[in-house]
């Protein structure tokens, strides 16, 4: 679909939904953002993003169908396993020196990560005075989130990168099987703040001790990943940490002197006096 | 048969897409590249989830142009090779610049060929040069397609040299290509491959 008559429809279209909806995607990187239009275009046979403009202005209900295709992102529990070895083992130790702990995981989609890090912390024996805000636009991802239901297929996998992220109990000790799907404990969900917050829109969360963000920064051109540190650097403490996905970095962000490297080869970074 | 000086007039940058027997090729094929070479070189190999990419270290003793594992954002550099990160997308973006997701798989790949055929062709237009090597699944097929759509030059393997003809034959089989070469004539396209000056 390159062409340039689709490089018109584009921005006129997320004009649109942000004046309609007021979900912003006009600072998402272009590339990846093409290819889940094109997509969601021909799921939904629309021959043009024009058509697909039109009935979205005048049919409510294909918004949020919209919405799955450009924000829906399948992630695992545990998704690389030296990301949660690395923060038990170095950032932890830390942790523990706060009376009261706050967490943000933010654009948290269906949750993978907001129950891998709850079952780390309490695993440490952090998750009681522990407080996770999970965030995302997705109000439907976010549904799904607080349900913490999954697949049972998918079991397999998520206690394998568990076990290799240093688990201190077996996963299953969380969650009971039901109909080929699995539930999380409630007791996990008691820490847990589920919020519709928008990186593009909102403006900065509590002060946290903690922020991971992995694998949402990429969906995001420059200069709305670096309103998005600003946000993160307003939010953390001082010496607060930061973690992001395994090829995300903060080198070419104009907030790069704002953080040092904690966990270089994780992306663990922590936030510098400034 | 167009000769290989034909093909790399005007050149910004080479996609490259392969999977099984990919390495094999790509070891007769990077060496070749001149060091003076100004274009540069995108690449995705089908390799297995989750295990650190070794590719740069394997190549950077061969090859005398720089070779980097991609990441999200770094601006394209001339006279680079970028290889793909284990399970993410490679893109090309505004800039240009790379680009990374971690959305569904393409024909069961992460990176996909296509994937990243499609975002180049998309930036670089004409001034690109899409390379389909030997491999196992179609992913790479439609992609080459759409840089030639964008004006942009195709060259296939030819499936009886190519380890696995699989991906060159559905290359072949989505449309007219620039040219077929067998690996030795791939080696001579690579050492053409010469300064952008060349237009």
């Amino acid at each position: 679909v390159a062409g340039s008559t689709f490089d018109i429809e584009l921005p006129l279209l997320l004009e649109a939904v942000y004046q309609k909806y007021h979900y912003d995607f006009r600072g998402y990187a272009l590339a990846s953002l093409k290819r889940r239009l094109t997509h969601a275009m021909e799921q939904l046979e629309c021959r043009s993003l024009s058509q697909l403009q039109d009935r979205l202005l005048h049919e409510s209900a294909l918004f949020p169908v919209l919405l799955d295709f450009l924000t829906v992102q399948v992630s695992e529990m545990f998704r690389d396993p030296t990301y949660y070895r690395a923060l038990r083992e170095q950032v932890v130790p830390l942790l523990r020196t706060y009376p009261s702990l706050k967490v943000w995981v933010a654009g948290c989609s269906t949750g993978e990560e907001v129950y891998s890090l709850a079952i780390m912390l309490h695993e440490e024996g952090l998750l009681e005075r522990s407080l996770i805000y999970a965030t995302d636009i997705n109000a439907s991802a976010l549904e799904r989130a607080q349900a913490g239901i999954y697949e049972a297929a998918r079991m397999g996998g998520f206690t394998e990168n568990h076990r290799k992220s240093g688990a201190r109990s077996s996963l299953s000790d969380y969650y009971t099987a039901a109909y080929g799907n699995v539930v999380f404990d409630k007791t996990l969900r008691a820490n847990m703040v589920f919020a519709d917050h928008s990186l593009s829109t909102d403006s900065a969360f509590s002060e946290v001790q903690l922020i991971s963000c992995r694998n949402v920064l990429i969906y995001f051109d420059r200069q709305l990943q670096d309103r998005v540190l600003g946000l993160f650097r307003e939010s953390l403490c001082r010496k607060g940490f930061l973690g992001l996905g395994a090829k995300e970095s903060l080198r070419f962000s104009a907030h790069s002197h704002a953080f040092s490297d904690f966990v270089a080869s994780d992306r663990i970074f922590r936030k510098e006096d400034s | 048969v167009i000769p290989p000086q034909a093909l790399t007039r005007d050149l910004d940058a080479v996609v490259v897409g392969t999977s099984a027997g990919g390495v094999e090729a790509l070891c007769a094929l990077l060496p070749m590249l001149p060091a003076n070479c100004r274009v540069s070189f995108l690449i995705v190999i089908h390799i297995p989830r989750e295990r650190p990419s070794l590719l740069p270290e394997v190549f950077a003793t061969r090859c005398a142009l720089p070779i980097r594992e991609a990441e999200d954002k770094e601006p394209v550099q001339p006279g680079t090779i970028y290889f793909a990160p284990p399970n993410y997308h490679l893109l090309v973006d505004r800039g240009p610049a790379l680009a990374l997701s971690g959305d569904e798989p393409v024909y069961f790949s992460r990176p996909s060929i296509d994937v990243l055929f499609e975002s180049a062709a998309d930036i670089y237009a004409e001034h690109l040069m899409g390379v389909i090597l030997t491999g196992s699944n179609q992913d790479g097929a439609e992609g080459l397609a759409a840089v030639g759509r964008a004006g942009g030059r195709t060259v296939v393997q030819q499936p009886e040299s190519a380890t696995m003809p699989v991906l060159p034959e559905a290359a072949l089989q989505k449309g007219p290509v620039d040219a077929v070469y067998s690996l030795e004539q791939l080696q001579e396209l690579f050492s053409c491959m010469g300064t952008r000056g060349d237009r």
